[in-house]
Formats: C-alpha cells, structure tokens, sequence
C-alpha cells in the first residue's frame, strides 16, 4: 500500500495514529519545530520506522502554510503516497492546504479507517451528523485527517531511523501576538459515563440547579447543546455536545429539554442508553432515545431526582 | 476595503429524510439554505463594511435555486453577488469547489479579506480555506471569534482546543469564521425588497477559464462509496402518563436495563 507519512502538532495524536498506520504498511512519522531532534525517540517507540525531522527558526510556531510546505517537502523526499493527519482545528487547515499543495484529495474529520480493494476508505460524519460517509481518495497521494482518539497509542518499539530534511520555508505571514492558554477544563464530557445533557427547555441559568440535582444523585457530568454555552454563555464551552463540539459515549445520557438537532445529537449517538425529557412529543430528540418523557423537565426532573436510586 | 464573503448553499439538514430499507438520505424536497458559519462570517463582513467603508461581494456555489437564496445574502448587506450555478461546476467535492472559488476570487480581481465559515453546515470538512489559501497564495487565520481592522492588517482571536490565540495578518488575507463571531443579523423586509435590486451575476466555468477536467464530478478526487445513516437501534419508548407515573415507569426501565 505504501508508505504512511504521520503528523500531528500533538504527539499524542500522532502516537494514536502511528499504531494504526503499522497496520497499513511502512509508517513514518514527521516532526517539525524549531528543535525537536530529541522527540524522535517517543515515536520510536510507537512504532515510526522513520522520523523524518525538520527543524527551523520558521517552525516554532505551528503555522498551517508553512507546515504545508514542510510536510510537502517531505512528502517529496520520502515518496511517501499517504500523509495522516490529526484532525485537530490545526490539522484541518493544515488539511487542506496540504492537500492542495500536492495536488491530491483530503478527507477530515474521519472516525473510521478501513481497507477496500486496497485502497484505504475513511468514515466521516456527512450532512451535518445525519449520515456517515464512507470515501475513498482517488488521486494517488491522499491527506486524511483522523479525529483524535479515534485508535489508541500502544508502544511497539521499532528500531528507527532519523532522516533531517533540508527545507526550504518562508517565513509566516501570520504573526502570533499572544498565546492565552484556556483554564484546564472543569468538565469531561467526553470520556463521561453517566452524563446529562441540558437545553433549551432550561429558561434561565438558574434553573440549571435543577439538572444539577440528578447529576448530583446520579453522579453524572453535565453537558449541553451550543446555545447554552457559545450563545448564552450559561456553560463552558468544554461542555458543548454535537458537531463542532465533543463526542461521547457514556453509559447512560439523559437529555433535558433538548429539542434534538443533528448537529448537536450526532455528539450522542455514541451513548449506550438515551433517554429523553421534552415537553414536546414530536420533538427529534424522541427519535434518537431509547426511552422518553414527554413532559415538563420542571415538574419531571425534580420527581426524577427524588426516585431515582443508584 | 474590498470584502469577499464564500458561501455555499446546502439542504436544510432538519429536513433530510432517510429512507427506511437502505438508510440513504433523500435530499429531493428539502429546501435550501445558507449554513450557521457562512452566516457569521456574512455579518462580520457587513459590519466591517459599516464601520470601515468598502464593498461586500457574495460569492457562492449551489444550484440554479441560488438565485432566489442568494437575495437573503443581499438584504443582510452584501453589495453584489457572483453566483456559480451552472451543473458542471457540481459534484467536486472540496478540490473543485476551492478551484472554483478561487478562480472566481482572481477574477474578482481586487480584494482585501476574504470571510468564509469554519466549516459548511452539510460536510464540515473545513478544508476549502487551505485550498483557496494555496491556490492563491494568501495566508489565512481560521476559527476566528474577535477581529480587528486596523489599517493594512486584521488582528484576530483564534478559538483552538487549548488556547485562545491572538495573531495578525496583513491583506490580502483569508480568515474563517466561528458561531461566536458574532449574532447574524435578521434583514428587515425593506432590506430583502432592496436586495432584489442589487446586482447578481452567473458566472459559467467558462467565464472563469475553467474546464469539466478540472472542476465538478470528473475532478472529484475523493470518491463517496456509501452515505448512510447509521442504525437506528434505539427502543424510541415513550412515556406519557402523568408526571408520577411516567417517572416511575422510566426508574423501572432504568433498573431493568442495568443502568443504575
């Protein structure tokens, strides 16, 4: 099948697919940066058969033209045929940028890996969540961003080879003025097992109190649709649950007051057990539970709480 | 200053059917609309104009039903639309659609910032930015939440996984527009009699140099084999009694799945 090429600005991303790769046929693995010779060796141990380092005053920022051109430049160099990319905000403008300098297809977002006929095939959430889309990229490089997490890292030591690339790189013309790391999230939607989803069916921020109580008795995290975070600002956005937010697989989901839109239900669909609270019986959400109250969250949650056991 | 907004026309997702037996969408019937993202990045881009001075043009790829959508992007304060309806141009997925845009942009001509969405509300892919940024030759500054106008450059605030990150960049640039942007306006019914004055032109794969090898389904470089919704393996029981009973009939089904 040829060559894999692996990069993501997060080595952890990069370890996850790295393991993956093996199983595709010769992986390699990329590190760009104004030093990171030193880093090789972790990817050794995921199993990169060759890191090919490049290194340089105009790398130290992650930059998506100029990291293109890098990757590209390395692409060139190793005759590498795929290029795995974590799908990270970076990694898909890094995507597409890539992609279009070398002249090939790109699929991002993917959640799935597979082989037909010998080609690799990517799944991906299509129509904002309503259907998953199986391609296949048929120009004969391939960029394909991977959703972090979607394999997991294990070590298997290779004994690698350290390959430095010349690069030619310009400058970047977008220049970082200032850097505000976000406050280490207080939530984990995602790797939640019990979780509650809260939206617009709450009318005021107050009335969060309510969810808050079942979480409390359920031991559950909280989680909820983009207007109570990005619009009301009522939840950390750490919390948001759908397209352009967090996936999750919990156990157990109870959804409050969510009427049950793609965008944010393709977040869920992971879960073990739906069950859903709206007072509006032809609401979506309905469609996607498992078991439902159609009902009043104000008068159902409260009563809810009470008789729940755990 | 010279604004260029990239919009791309999808179905209305909430009303996307799918069909029982084979789980495929069916996409006939349901009505057309501009995505969340494209909308910021619209509004951005006409609030720029009202502050700054300039001109806004709405460039945008669909179906020949664009000519009725695209007067929704002229009420909210695009100055003119280019509009890329002709069949050939369908089909391509990202790599054509960037070819398209950016041709369309160079035939343009003059240009300072070009606004797009984050990703379009259909694919999500967030790849056609990079694309067009290559194909041009632009720098570009994604998952914006703040911009700033000052003078020959923006300043902008990125929305990434683990920072907020502040950076600047001089025009001709391309930026990506977040959810939290900005609120997208509700044009006035004076405003949407108005739009349908304002110029809009259709420009054909000729008009910009480009032929069927390189732009709609025989360029696509990524082929779909299956789009499929996933399994609807879920019970969809529902509880309607009064609130008493529906609570302790859900708290029985909880116990009896094993969930609590």
């Amino acid at each position: 099948m040829g060559q894999v090429l692996i990069f993501s600005e997060q080595d952890s991303v990069a370890f996850e697919l790295l393991c993956k790769a093996r199983e595709f046929g010769q992986a390699s693995a990329a590190l760009l940066g104004e030093k990171v010779t030193g880093k090789a060796s972790h990817y050794f141990e995921y199993g990169a058969q060759k890191v090919y380092v490049g290194e340089g005053a105009h790398l130290a920022c992650f930059d998506a033209d100029v990291y293109a051109d890098a990757l590209a430049q390395i692409v060139k160099v190793s005759n590498v045929t795929t290029v795995l990319i974590g799908s990270t905000k970076r990694g898909k403008e890094l995507a597409g940028c890539l992609a279009q300098k070398l002249g090939c297809g790109a699929v991002t977002d993917v959640i799935g890996l597979t082989t037909q006929e010998g080609k690799i095939a990517t799944q991906r959430y299509a129509l904002g969540g309503n259907t998953i889309a199986t391609d296949v990229i048929v120009s004969e490089q391939q960029v394909i961003a991977v959703m972090p997490k979607t394999f997991e890292a294990s070590r298997q030591p290779a004994a690698g080879e350290t390959v430095h690339v010349a690069l030619k790189l310009r400058e970047p013309r977008v220049r970082i003025v200032e850097r505000k790391p976000k406050p280490t999230a207080t939530a984990n939607v995602e790797g939640a097992e019990v979780l509650i989803c809260v939206g617009k069916g709450i009318a005021k921020q107050e009335d969060l109190a309510i969810a808050e109580a079942l979480a409390n008795r359920i031991k559950a995290e909280i989680g909820c649709t983009r207007a109570l975070s990005s619009d009301y600002h009522w939840l950390g956005e750490e919390r948001m649950i759908g397209i352009s937010g967090k996936k999750t697989k919990p156990r157990l989901l109870i959804s409050l007051g969510v009427s049950g839109q793609i965008q944010h239900t393709v977040g869920i669909l992971g879960a073990k057990l739906i069950i859903a609270i709206n007072k509006d019986k032809a609401a979506p959400i309905f469609k996607i539970a498992d078991y439902g109250i159609v009902g009043d969250l104000y008068q159902v949650v409260p009563k809810l709480t009470e008789k729940i056991g755990l | 200053m010279e604004i260029i907004v990239c919009m791309k026309q999808v179905p209305d997702l909430d009303q996307i059917r799918i069909k029982r037996e084979t789980r495929e969408p069916v996409l006939e019937g349901a009505p057309f609309l501009f995505g969340a993202f494209e909308k910021n990045a619209l509004e951005e881009a006409v609030r720029i104009k009202e502050k700054h001075g300039g001109k806004v043009t709405a460039v945008a790829l669909g179906t020949p039903k664009l000519k009725d959508l695209i007067i929704e992007a002229l009420a909210i304060g695009a100055d003119e639309a280019i509009i890329l309806t002709d069949p050939v141009f369908a089909g391509g997925g990202s790599a054509s659609t960037a070819q398209a845009l950016a041709a369309a942009i160079r035939k343009i001509g003059k240009f300072d910032l070009i606004l797009m969405g984050e990703g379009s509300a259909d694919n999500y892919s967030g790849q056609v930015i990079g694309r067009v940024a290559a194909l041009l030759d632009l720098p570009q500054i994604t998952y914006v939440r703040e911009l700033q106008i000052e003078g020959n450059r923006v300043h902008a605030t990125r929305d990434l996984e683990d920072a907020l990150e502040i950076v600047e960049g001089d025009f001709p640039i391309l930026v990506s527009a977040t959810g939290e942007l900005n609120t997208p306006r509700l044009p006035p019914l004076t405003a949407i009699l108005k739009a349908a004055r304002k110029p809009t032109q259709i420009w054909t794969p000729a008009d910009l140099g480009l032929t069927k090898e390189q732009v709609g389904a025989n360029a696509a470089l990524v082929k779909t084999l299956s789009n499929r919704a996933p399994e609807q393996e879920r019970k969809q029981v529902l509880f309607e009694s009064e609130v008493d009973k529906s609570v302790d009939e859900l708290v029985k089904a909880l116990q009896k799945e094993g969930a609590l």
